[in-house]
């Protein structure tokens, strides 16, 4: 435990007295980027911290972000475990760029990896320093002392008790205990369990609060004018029709055009009223010329996973096959939309916005106003959906620049039409595989090349003795700026999402052409011993009926490791021959994500990600010309829905030796491959093109 | 353009003067201050912005508020407002939602099927909240929610 300085005294003041603990998260840390001096710089030594109020409340403060994952939920239960106090004694606060410290994002699942390791270890050493103070008080040796729901008592003497409040009532407390072991699994009694969602109440009475549902006093809304395609720009405004309504104003600062009114609809119509003429963009791909394209301007390959030698390999191969995998460009769509409010006050800016990343978006807000760290406050106190779109948050600059320009609070929030032309999509991509068998049907070598997805989980891990991946451009920025006409960025399991179709089709296109079921192939060529477990847990609950592939029953398998975490899906589709289209009936998932801190929650995760996986397998796909994205709302881009939901089962892997580990994305990432997979059993056609709509279907069974 | 529009919202009298032409939904997030029903697609084709008019779910986004001119209107606010209703509880039981941006407009779909269809198989449960979408994937929980809440058996 750390004492709290009093250069610290600035969240003191915010947050009252108790005993305050420091959480480190030493891996979250290094990855914080240099150049983020904010006013945390001061303290930004640790990631979390939290207090045990003279109420007996305990409030944890963290920069990450509740979108629905159920951080707050677990967090609560870690500190409820490691200090012995109720899970309603808990207070979670995250997302406040005040109130919490310096965190970089909510990304990558790494809250549960990296956060609550920390969290664990701080509450553990809180616990043990107040079990000091408790023997202290009551002259009883602390290892004879009880804990429950944060009362201290002597169970030889059950008179003497004290509680964590009063301990720490009107106290500074500066101790430090060093080694203090956290609690064994086996002592668990609430990680582990699932609680109600601490944010339940809130979401089904509609009082959970975005940030469009805040309403400051004299608030306008603004509509921003955007450019028709990403790299057009401005050419000529007039304004005159617009401003006939009574209220609107029209305001510009450069680039920035927007229409503001008391009325959001007020002011989405004066926008929509404004006569604009653009320059074109310069961009030409459209969604069929992209991947010559992308193989024309990506950068230089680098390896991203080598092993012996491919050409030898290759010579001592039997058999080899080559196929071109592509993936398009998908979107995140979440159901609310960017969306930010800003107001001033005293001088000092605070937008609530929609993001998944306050301190970037704080640090961007800084920059883009002039503002020194002081004056900017950010908070996304719920976020609708996020998965990877919004680090950024350019709607909360429109909205600061609009708030101070017209000096009332602005909000604003982007059309589904603004949102795909602004999402930061998931790259699309060319993934070329060369492989081949020996006589014994194993895999003699694997030569792969990916062309833009980044090359997360691109090498495979099964065993091959000659095996080389490259990957040229990635989802991380650094591409040449004309490789994409628009911006990629994270898209739930990045790179794995695309890397994993590419690597489980093929590995089944060589099961098959060994003859061998597409299971026992996989096992033939696994050691991992958490993936190899995995799989065979998949299959005893799917019931998997060992065979070859194409069998005619549509069934399929796929693997996948992310972020550490290792599953296996299979599925059962029907494939409609005449129309194309593909119904998934069944879907099965083992996942060994280490120590499940909340199995309820781990199967939310899961089943959210297999739901949401069926539409970059089957529909979803980004239309766009010379820039300009074609795709403008939920008729044009189908998102999976009630009526496509399979019977899904989820079987989490208890793993107590592993330690816990994010899931909100690794179950996602076969979901191109075992649909792929299953399409294949069942109609003895393999799709290499995602999504695998109607007319591809059609097309491969026309072939 | 302005004209005053009376209606019954979560039960009570309530007169708006606006431009009648205006979106319901704009009305009630704006002018009345119920957040609670969201903006999510502006073209009903999301099914965020659910309320339900005179026991009928209705996209509030692509509803005039002049035609809820003495109509009854209920949004997620007029739910449950001393204990939850049936549906938000088995909701809460179910974690039927993730990031909960979708949730009142799927509650109001199922207050609406439920009025309606107080039984409804799996099918027409499907069926009848098949435009709402979710993109958290919370689908299968909505489903065992609305079971549940019907009387039938929970789970999905």
């Amino acid at each position: 435990m750390q004492n709290v300085p009093l250069k610290r005294r600035d969240f003191l003041g915010i947050t009252g007295g108790g005993l305050f603990v420091v959480i480190h998260a030493e891996l979250a840390r290094a990855q914080e980027p240099a150049r983020l001096p904010t006013r945390q710089a001061a303290v930004a030594d640790f990631n979390a911290y939290l207090r045990i109020g003279e109420d007996g409340r305990v409030t944890c403060f963290a920069g990450k972000v509740e979108l629905g994952q159920g951080a707050t939920t677990s967090l609560s239960q870690v500190l409820a475990e490691d200090l012995d106090v109720a899970l309603d004694a808990i207070d979670i606060v995250m997302g406040d760029t005040d109130l919490c410290p310096y965190d970089m994002g909510t990304f990558g699942s790494m809250t549960t990896p990296l956060l609550v390791p920390a969290v664990r270890r701080a509450a553990s050493e809180a616990r043990a320093v107040l079990l000091q103070m408790a023997a202290e008080r009551l002259a009883v040796p602390a290892d004879s002392l009880r804990v429950r729901a944060g009362l201290v008592t002597d169970p030889a003497s059950p008179s003497k008790t004290v509680s964590y409040a009063s301990l720490v009532a009107g106290k500074r407390i500066e101790r430090h205990l060093a080694n203090v072991p956290v609690k064994p699994v086996a002592a668990f009694h609430v990680i582990g369990q699932s609680p109600r969602r601490k944010d339940a109440l809130e979401k089904v009475t509609g009082k959970a609060k975005f940030a469009a549902d805040q309403l400051p006093a004299n608030l306008l809304h603004a509509a921003v004018l955007h450019v028709p395609a990403n790299g057009a720009k401005l050419a000529t405004l007039n304004s005159a029709s617009a401003t006939k309504t009574e209220g609107v104003r029209i305001l510009q600062d450069g680039e920035l055009v927007a229409a503001l009114h008391e009325r959001p609809d007020v002011a989405l119509a004066a926008r929509d009223a404004l006569v604009a003429t653009f320059s074109p963009a310069s961009s030409t791909p459209d969604d069929k010329s992209i991947f010559d394209h992308l193989l024309k301007t990506a950068p230089q390959a680098r390896p991203a996973g080598q092993r012996g030698d491919v050409a030898e390999g290759e010579r001592s191969a039997t058999a080899a096959i080559e196929h071109t995998y592509l993936n398009s460009y998908v979107a995140h769509a979440p159901i609310e939309t960017h969306s930010a409010t800003a107001a001033f006050e005293n001088g000092k800016l605070t937008v609530w916005a929609s993001t998944q990343a306050p301190f970037m978006v704080k640090n961007a807000l800084t920059g883009a106003l002039g503002l020194p760290a002081d004056k900017v406050r950010v908070i996304a106190r719920y976020t609708g959906g996020g998965f990877g779109g919004k680090t950024e948050a350019p709607q909360a600059i429109e909205a600061a620049r609009l708030a101070r320009m017209s000096n009332r609070p602005v909000q604003v929030v982007w059309n589904r039409h603004d949102e795909f032309l602004f999402d930061p999509f998931r790259p699309a991509s060319v993934m070329k595989i060369r492989a081949g068998l020996t006589a014994e049907g194993k895999i003699a070598f694997w030569d792969a090349l990916f062309v833009g997805p980044g090359e997360r989980e691109a090498a495979p891990f099964y065993e091959i003795p000659h095996q080389r991946t490259l990957s040229a451009g990635g989802w991380q920025g650094g591409n040449p700026p004309n490789m994409h006409p628009f911006h990629v960025g994270p898209w739930r399991a990045p790179s794995a999402n695309s890397t994993t179709f590419a690597r489980e089709s093929h590995i089944d296109v060589l099961a098959a052409k060994a003859g061998v079921c597409p299971v026992e192939f996989r096992l033939k060529h696994l050691t991992h011993p958490r993936m190899r477990r995995t799989l065979e847990t998949a299959a005893d609950k799917f019931g998997w009926k060992p065979g070859k592939t194409p069998s005619g029953r549509g069934v399929g398998v796929a693997c996948g490791m992310y972020a550490n975490a290792c599953n296996a899906t299979m599925a059962e589709v029907a494939v409609d021959k005449r129309t194309g289209v593909v119904r998934v009936n069944r879907l099965v998932l083992a996942i060994d994500c280490g120590i499940v801190l909340n199995p309820d929650g781990l199967r939310q995760q899961a089943e959210g990600s297999l739901t949401m996986g069926l539409g970059y397998a089957l529909t979803e796909e980004v239309r766009f010309k010379g820039g300009e994205v074609l795709t403008h709302n939920f008729d044009t881009y189908a998102i999976p829905r009630f009526s496509w939901l399979p019977k899904i089962d989820v079987v989490l892997i208890d793993n107590p030796e592993t330690q816990a580990l994010g899931a909100g994305e690794p179950p996602i990432i076969c979901m191109g491959a075992v649909l792929a997979n299953a399409i294949h059993d069942a109609i003895g056609k393999r799709l290499l093109q995602l999504p695998m709509t109607p007319e591809r279907i059609k097309s491969a069974l026309a072939s | 353009l302005n004209s005053t529009i009376s209606f019954t919202l979560n039960g009570k009298p309530t007169r708006v003067t606006v431009d009648g032409e205006r979106m319901l939904l704009w009305v009630l997030r704006s002018d009345l201050g119920l957040t609670g029903t969201k903006f999510g697609c502006g073209e009903a084709l999301c099914g965020a912005c659910t309320v339900v008019v005179n026991g009928e779910a209705v996209r509030s986004c692509v509803t005039p508020v002049k035609s809820v001119a003495g109509k009854k209107v209920l949004t997620i606010e007029g739910l449950g407002e001393s204990k939850l209703h049936a549906i938000q509880q088995a909701f809460v039981n179910h974690h039927a939602f993730q990031c909960g941006y979708c949730t009142p407009g799927m509650i109001m779909s199922a207050y609406a099927l439920l009025n309606k269809t107080p039984h409804p198989t799996r099918d027409q449960i499907l069926q009848a909240m098949d435009d709402n979408l979710c993109r958290c994937g919370s689908h299968v929980r909505v489903v065992a929610a609305i079971q549940e809440a019907a009387g039938l058996k929970g789970g999905a």
